[in-house]
């Protein structure tokens, strides 16, 4: 996302683009994506890898060619930080800027970086080589510090290594080949594997275990009548893993239910919240049980066509994720009768995402499938009664696709048996940050904080972020006690361990950083307030917080909780608000500091003086220059 | 079909199918609105018009009733969001009435008298934004702009394209005129788009006070008693 441009835009309207580029690329992407706007990301995707930004003769091309204006080309372009409507260097580096990079040496790696690219974060070099970003958690949070260069990814990150990688794109190296230097070709998970670790710590009951022979348990799913089907999945008693836990089987009822002609199955790999890489690790180990299990519900609604939302920040995984659905075509999997159900015709798409936290949100995804801004929509309708294209989709976790898999490999009454009461089966932590075994762990639902931390040995864990920034940073000495479930201690899958000499308000005010950048910015309190609470989390955090600015906290957080159009600004002020709750003390100590205060929370004393030594060299230098006029 | 709901306690009877907001105005209950335009689809945008059905917080413009259904619209609670929300588009933009062409018909303006909204508890952020003047017929005034979408999404050119769109995200989207199409729109057009635009963003060049002081819309009659008779636009 580039910011606002610095002239006035009256010149750009008039005359006719600036020097086009002696061939266009539009018109041939055009033509391969049938002007179809819903395939816009994808043709911005291919603009991008051959200009390295997206130049404004190619957008109006597009524009022309899809029947719109340039406006609304550069309004989907705009929204997605990975996108560039200026030069932003033949390559493009993004690092990740996260609480747990900031952990493992963030500003050395960064150093590192500025001074081998000859770059300034958020520039590009003189010789426009390097494009230097930041960006949120893409999903390493085992393996931080960690750098997306173009479509590839170095993890584990040190000032030595750094050097090393720039020092030899430098000297004239591609990146992919300082990334993958055995030329392992990129279709194969030994290309994966050799640019990211998939650490997968327990081999639970559902994940992680011997091959589950998905061409059996489609063959018999759809021998099945569609309405048993969703029955079966109901009976597992399967609550969606993406973080609302909504009744998969009663979703899946809604949309075969609702009339239509035409219905769509979504699986969503966005995987954006900070702290989570499960998804990845799945689509890593295990990519058949999810698409498996989007086959399974396309034919339990009726859907032909489905989608993959790839995170464009696992571009790495593309082409291996493509490979799989290659193979599963070859198997009759996908396609045509599939599973030997004669007129069961179901084929899926990957759509690449291109940057945006919010494009997880399910409405807000179906949007950028269609080739738009990332907007949530008005709920309701939901998904399932008006989704891709306005008709009947679901959209449903990587997780839940691959659990509804197994669940018809053993049966639903084998799911329902295990975790709790209103939480069946088990479900996939990301574990990272101060624990010994970070990683991907399955554990039962209803297991306490208390043993996982004990499983993830972690001894001296103080706090949990669960659920990363959206969920709750929960003190381990009062809450150790409570159980991860949706009756209780609800999780999606992120599970941040911090030890003691961690500052949680610094915690707390990143997250909450992380909030006003990912807000989408239609509705006000999310897009205006979050700032707000990012001003106050700040204050407090600096301890120069007031007694109004405490006051201010609950008061603040209400309005955005209630009033928010979605998802993000409902949960958005629960960095600071969970931290203040659960940790009393570090309150405490924010309201004995306010009564201190003797100034205006306003008024920040260090740029106050700061300003000082400047402003008397300006008026120094004033006078001498009026004296020797 | 009708079905009974009641609003802060009273009952009321309105057509399946009607809003929070549809209800709170046959109970005589004023619930304000920024974004909404009684002739469009709720936008949902603004978020001012926040009021409780069956305990639950919702946008009264586009939460739809059901029979039974519990209203609330006067709690203090409620009340302090309403507020609230315009305190936020105060403090994020720059709104300087005594000096815009709309004060007088401007929907933030009178709805902030209305909700109370007399200096925002937020700090005000005086941000940087554009004045767009380049166009031959509208004035772009970003200062002002509350990002409702409503010229975003229900302004278009006679071949249905967009004239106005939106770029960036967070709080740095802004709203930016397509030069090229809004050349193709009739003066009729513009003149819609004008007052389609709740706040003085969009401007027509060329034309000042073609309303006089004293008869401008909210001079006329505020945006409670239109809001009563079920007028939003
Ligand atoms: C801001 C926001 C971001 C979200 N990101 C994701 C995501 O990355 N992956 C995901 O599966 N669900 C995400 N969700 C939840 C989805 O909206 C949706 O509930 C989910 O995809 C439904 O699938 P499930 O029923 O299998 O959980 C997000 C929700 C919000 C509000
Ligand atoms: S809550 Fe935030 S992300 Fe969600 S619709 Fe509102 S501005 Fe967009
Ligand atoms: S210019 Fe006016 S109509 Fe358009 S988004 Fe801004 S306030 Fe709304």
């Amino acid at each position: 996302m580039d910011g606002p441009s610095t002239t006035f835009s009256a010149s750009s309207t008039a005359s006719p683009p600036t020097s086009p580029p002696t061939s266009l690329v539009a018109p041939r992407l055009l033509a391969v994506h049938g002007h179809d706007r819903s395939r816009l990301l994808d043709m911005l995707w291919e603009l991008q890898r051959r200009h390295g930004h997206l130049p404004e003769a190619e957008l109006a091309a597009l524009a022309d060619g899809l029947g719109t204006t340039l406006g609304d080309v550069r309004q989907t372009a705009s929204f997605y930080h990975l996108f560039h409507l200026r030069p932003a260097g033949r390559h493009r580096l993004y690092l990740a800027d996260t609480v747990l990079a900031r952990m493992h040496g963030y500003d050395h790696v960064l150093a590192a970086l500025e001074r081998e690219t000859g770059a300034t974060l958020g520039g590009v070099d003189p010789t426009g080589t390097f494009g230097l970003f930041s960006t949120p958690c893409i999903g390493l949070s085992d393996q931080e510090p960690a750098l997306l260069v173009d479509d590839l990814v170095f993890a584990r990150l040190t000032p030595d290594r750094v050097a090393d990688v720039i020092g030899r794109i430098r000297a004239g190296a591609a990146p992919r080949e300082v990334a993958n230097p055995d030329g392992i070709p990129t279709h194969l998970r030994e290309y994966v594997d050799a640019l990211v670790e998939t650490n997968v710590r327990t081999h639970g009951p559902v994940f992680f275990r011997p091959r589950t022979d998905v061409a059996a348990v489609i063959r018999e799913a759809v021998a099945l009548p569609p309405e048993k089907l969703r029955e079966r999945v109901s009976l597992s008693g399967l609550r969606g893993r993406g973080g609302a836990g909504f009744d998969t089987g009663l979703k899946w009822r809604l949309c075969a239910t609702a009339p239509a002609e035409t219905r769509y199955v979504v699986c969503n790999a966005d995987e954006g919240e900070p702290g989570t890489f499960k998804d990845r690790v799945l689509l890593t180990r295990q990519p058949e049980l999810a698409i498996a299990g989007m086959v399974l519900a396309a034919y339990a609604v009726g859907a032909r066509h489905g989608i993959l939302y790839l995170r464009g920040e696992y571009a790495y995984l593309r082409h291996y994720l493509a490979h799989q659905l290659h193979l599963m075509r070859e198997q009759g999997l996908l396609g045509r009768d599939i599973g030997g159900r004669t007129g069961f015709d179901f084929d899926v798409r990957i759509q690449l995402g291109a940057g945006s936290y919010v494009c997880g949100e399910e409405s807000a995804l179906l949007e950028s499938c269609e080739g738009k801004r990332g907007n949530p929509r008005l709920k309701p309708p939901f998904p399932a009664q008006v989704g891709f294209l306005g008709h009947p989709t679901i959209v449903d976790n990587v997780e839940t696709f691959a659990v509804v898999t197994r669940v018809l490999e053993e049966g639903p009454e084998w799911f329902s048996r295990m975790g709790t009461e209103d939480s069946a089966g088990t479900r996939l932590l990301s574990v990272a940050g101060d624990c010994d075994l970070p990683g991907v762990h399955e554990v039962a639902w209803g297991t306490s904080l208390h043993d996982v931390l004990t499983l993830v040995d972690a001894p001296d864990a103080y706090a949990v972020q669960v659920s990363g920034p959206a969920g709750g940073c929960v003190s381990v000495a009062r809450n150790g006690h409570r159980r991860l479930s949706y009756e209780d201690l609800g999780c999606n899958g992120a599970f941040t361990v911090f030890d003691s000499s961690r500052d949680l308000l610094e915690v707390a005010r990143e997250h909450l950083r992380f909030f006003v950048g990912e807000s989408c910015g239609i509705c006000v309190p999310c897009r205006a307030g979050n700032p707000a609470l990012l001003d106050l989390a700040t204050r407090i955090g600096e301890g120069r917080a007031d007694a109004s600015d405490l006051a201010h906290v609950e008061s603040w957080a209400a309005l955005l909780r209630g009033t928010s159009r979605c998802g993000l600004g409902v949960s958005s002020s629960r960095p600071l608000t969970t931290t203040l709750s659960d940790f009393p003390e570090l309150a405490r100590a924010a309201a004995a500091r306010s009564g201190e205060q003797g100034l205006l929370a306003s008024f920040d004393e260090q740029a106050a003086v700061a300003a000082y030594g400047p402003a008397a060299e300006r008026l120094v230098a004033a006078r001498e220059e009026g004296a020797g006029s | 079909m009708s079905i009974t709901v009641t609003v802060d306690g009273v009952p009321v009877t309105v057509e399946e199918g009607a809003t929070v907001a549809d209800a709170a105005t046959a109970a005589g209950a004023y619930v304000p609105t920024l974004c909404f335009h009684e002739d469009h689809p709720a936008l949902g945008t603004c978020r001012v018009c926040a009021a409780r059905l069956d305990g639950r917080v919702v946008a009264a413009c586009s939460a739809e009733v059901h029979d039974g259904a519990e209203v609330e619209v006067a709690a203090d609670d409620l009340a302090t969001m309403r507020r609230q929300v315009v305190g936020l588009l105060f403090a994020e933009g720059n709104h300087v009435c005594p000096s815009c062409e709309k004060s007088g018909r401007c929907d933030l303006q009178a709805v902030a008298a209305e909700t109370g909204m007399l200096t925002s508890e937020f700090p005000y952020r005086y941000p940087g934004r554009e004045t767009d003047p380049g166009d031959a017929r509208i004035w772009l005034a970003r200062d002002r702009c509350i990002l409702c979408q409503r010229c975003v999404d229900l302004v278009r050119d006679d071949e249905g394209r967009p004239v106005f769109t939106l770029t960036g995200r967070g709080p740095d989207t802004r709203v930016e005129l397509d030069h090229a199409t809004a050349a193709g729109l009739s003066d009729e057009q513009v003149a819609a788009a004008v007052d389609l635009c709740p706040v003085g963003a969009i401007l027509r060049k060329g034309v000042g006070y073609d309303e006089p002081i004293g008869a401008r819309r909210f001079d006329v009659a505020s945006v409670r008693e239109r809001a009563l008779r079920g007028e939003r636009r």
